[in-house]
């Protein structure tokens, strides 16, 4: 694989990956952490031919995104959680139009405005439904800023290939992080693209959402002569209100198996120092920038002696259930450490079916130290 | 000979969901005379609605078609037009849509001076959700959420409008469609924020419970609180006092619309002229 070099930060590598991704669009309004995301795409929009815009609030900035990618481009916004918050309803709307969409949401600490400029993962839960109603949310999580740029550029293929918004979680700490990353190529980034599907036969034979039982809309651009309709309530395989039974059943069916069928395309782990774990050993999961803490730890620990190795989901929505389950299953001692109450180690504990799953948690701006967290396996194992 | 609407309708969405009387069908056909009018073609143009009664209004209609959340209409059709600027962007509202849930997008959308056509079917009140207060709905008047009789103050959404900065306002009423047709045709081809406020009817969820249970008794109130520009220019002070001017209310053609500003600053960034100054901001004749 080819790479470069680039030094440059977690907020800026997203937005650079977004460019690189053939991203046309990007709808943000400003907002820390994450801001910076709309400042690098001030330039690089316009620069490659595509908008930026930035709008009245967080709402607009996502609904011109989504109406954006309905007229066919490949389209953006970035928040923080407040603004996730704000833009929640027409993330729905996103869902249910199949309307693909990338969303950065860069995590600061909460509820409410919460703590602006530090960092958190509070964001877990709000990540995996934002809004009322069944849909299955597609969330990825940069751990180090590297994969700043290539999951966002995954999160743009995920999303046009399942046909939804797809979330990229950074937090303060890896958005604002400064420093040297190795990417992919340019062009390798462009050989990968998998653009939207789209419907070349009779426009009277098409049938956006008259689709598979478990497969995505087809959503042709605008203006190309398959003249349909986008809306949120329930609708047929041509995008029209019903409230016909089956056809309601169905579509919402459709939403959760499209992306539940399929998990194992979305599916992104990485298991660091796990190969030799053995039942009385160490197994600490944790993501994000959390997990770069959880690294150094883990030398540590070995170092005294203690045999520990950290799973680290990518993805964190869906979850990796089965391999969560099949290490569970095999270590005794499983650590969660996480910047907020729980809110993974809930999931762990519901796939695992384990209520003995220890926690480190902190909620307080602040990073977690690889020295806490050698303190703590330490002390509860 | 008459005019044949089926070119432009969904038929096998008829009838609509629309009340027997509703002045949203005397709106659908002036809007469809004038796109005929203009010659464009149904592929070049993108109908975006919000939530309400006016909210089916795209779905009736044989373009490309967008059902948006509540009042956010033109927050979607600034992506949509912005993503594809050569194309037709039309945004249907309704008053509660565009001047109360969506009041700040409309302000902003407004200020940009994009190219989209923004029609508010005006009814003075929420008629879907059964006859709540809306910013229109006159003082006094009975609504179910103020049974004693409405006390907020009422809304004049091209007064909004021109001081938000939008270069084209009007205001027309389903009693003229004649009328409404003109304005849209000269509306439409305008190239900058295009806004009409249209007077309707909702004689089932307005008028029923203040004195005007019919169509035609909402229609000749309707016709009893407007005047023409002309008309209403002439009068004094105290008489404009409950009265809304119809006609084109405000047009200023040299103001530079939003997508062909933002070519600029492609230009700008792509190395092919130097920064944005002043002098960019008026059209060059």
């Amino acid at each position: 694989m080819a790479t470069r070099e680039v030094i440059s930060s977690g907020n800026e590598l997203s937005a650079l990956a977004a460019a690189d991704a053939g991203c046309m669009f990007f709808g943000g309004y400003p907002i820390t952490p994450s801001s910076e995301i709309m400042h690098e795409l001030s330039d690089l929009m316009p620069e490659r031919g595509g908008v930026c815009i930035q709008m009245e609030d967080e709402i607009a900035g996502v609904a011109a995104a989504i109406g954006a990618s309905m007229a066919g481009v490949r389209s953006m916004t970035a928040t923080s959680g407040p603004g996730i918050s704000l833009k929640a309803e027409n993330l729905g709307l996103a869902q249910m139009c199949e309307a693909p969409l990338v969303v950065a949401n860069v995590m600061r600490g909460g509820p409410s405005t919460g703590l602006p400029t530090r960092v958190s993962q509070g964001d877990i839960r709000q990540a995996k439904n934002p809004s009322h109603g069944d849909y299955r949310s597609i969330t990825l999580c940069a751990g180090n800023l590297s994969e700043c740029y290539t999951e966002t550029v995954r999160a743009f293929n995920l999303a046009d290939r399942f046909m939804q918004p797809v979330f990229v979680l950074l937090d303060e700490t890896i958005g604002h992080m400064h420093g040297k990353a190795m990417l992919p190529t340019v062009e390798e980034v462009q050989a990968g693209i998998v653009p939207r599907k789209e419907f070349t036969g009779e426009p009277s034979e098409y049938h956006p959402y008259g689709v598979g039982d478990d497969e995505p809309a087809v959503l042709n651009p605008m203006y190309k002569g398959y003249r349909y309709h986008f809306t949120g309530l329930h609708h047929d395989k041509n995008g029209f209100p019903t409230e016909e039974i089956e056809t309601c059943r169905k579509l919402i069916q459709r939403l959760e198996d499209k992306v539940m069928n399929y998990t194992d395309e979305i599916e992104l782990n990485e298991e660091f120092m796990c190969d030799d774990l053995g039942a009385d050993d160490v197994l600490i999961i944790a993501y994000g920038s959390v997990s770069l803490a959880a690294k150094e730890a883990i030398r540590h620990l070995r170092k005294d002696g203690i045999k520990a190795g950290l799973f680290r989901p990518i993805t964190i929505w869906p979850s990796p259930a089965k391999r969560i389950k099949e290490l569970t299953d095999t270590v005794k001692n499983v650590l969660c450490v996480e910047l907020n109450i729980r809110q993974y180690t809930e999931e762990v504990e519901r796939v695992s079916s384990r209520l003995d799953i220890e926690g480190l948690y902190k909620v307080n701006g602040r990073a977690i130290s690889p020295y806490e967290i050698v303190a703590k396996v330490k002390e509860v194992f | 000979m008459a005019f044949n609407y089926d070119g432009y309708l969904r038929l096998e969405k008829m009838p609509t969901l629309w009340c027997w009387g509703c002045g949203d069908g005397i709106i659908l056909k002036a809007f469809i005379r004038a796109i005929d009018t203009l010659g464009w073609n149904k592929d070049d143009i993108c109908v975006v609605s919000g939530i309400g009664c006016s909210g089916r209004f795209s779905s009736y209609l044989d373009f490309n078609t967008v059902h948006t959340t509540h009042g956010r209409t033109v927050a979607f059709a600034t992506g949509i037009k912005l993503a594809n600027p050569s194309k037709k962007v039309f945004c249907i509202a309704g008053d509660g849509d565009a001047l109360a849930i969506g009041g700040n997008h409309t302000i902003h959308a407004c200020r940009r001076n994009i190219d989209i056509n923004f029609i508010i079917i005006n009814n003075f009140i929420y008629g879907l959700t059964n006859s709540q207060t809306s910013p229109t709905t006159p003082q006094g008047m009975w609504t179910v959420s103020q049974k004693a009789g409405n006390i907020d103050p009422t809304f004049d959404a091209c007064k909004l409008a021109i001081a938000a900065g939008a270069s084209f306002v009007a205001r027309e009423c389903v009693t003229d469609p004649k009328k409404l047709e003109k304005i849209f045709v000269k509306g439409f081809q305008h190239r900058g924020f295009s806004f009409f406020d249209i007077f309707s009817n909702c004689h089932i969820n307005l008028g029923r419970k203040n004195k005007m249970a019919s169509a035609m008794e909402n229609l000749d109130w309707i016709d009893s609180i407007t005047a023409s520009k002309t008309k209403y220019d002439k009068l004094g002070e105290d008489e404009q006092l409950n009265l809304f001017p119809t006609g084109v209310l405000f047009e200023d053609t040299k103001v530079r619309e939003y997508c062909d500003m933002y070519e600029d600053i492609k230009d700008v960034h792509q190395g092919k002229r130097k920064v944005i100054t002043q002098d960019d901001f008026e059209k060059k004749i």
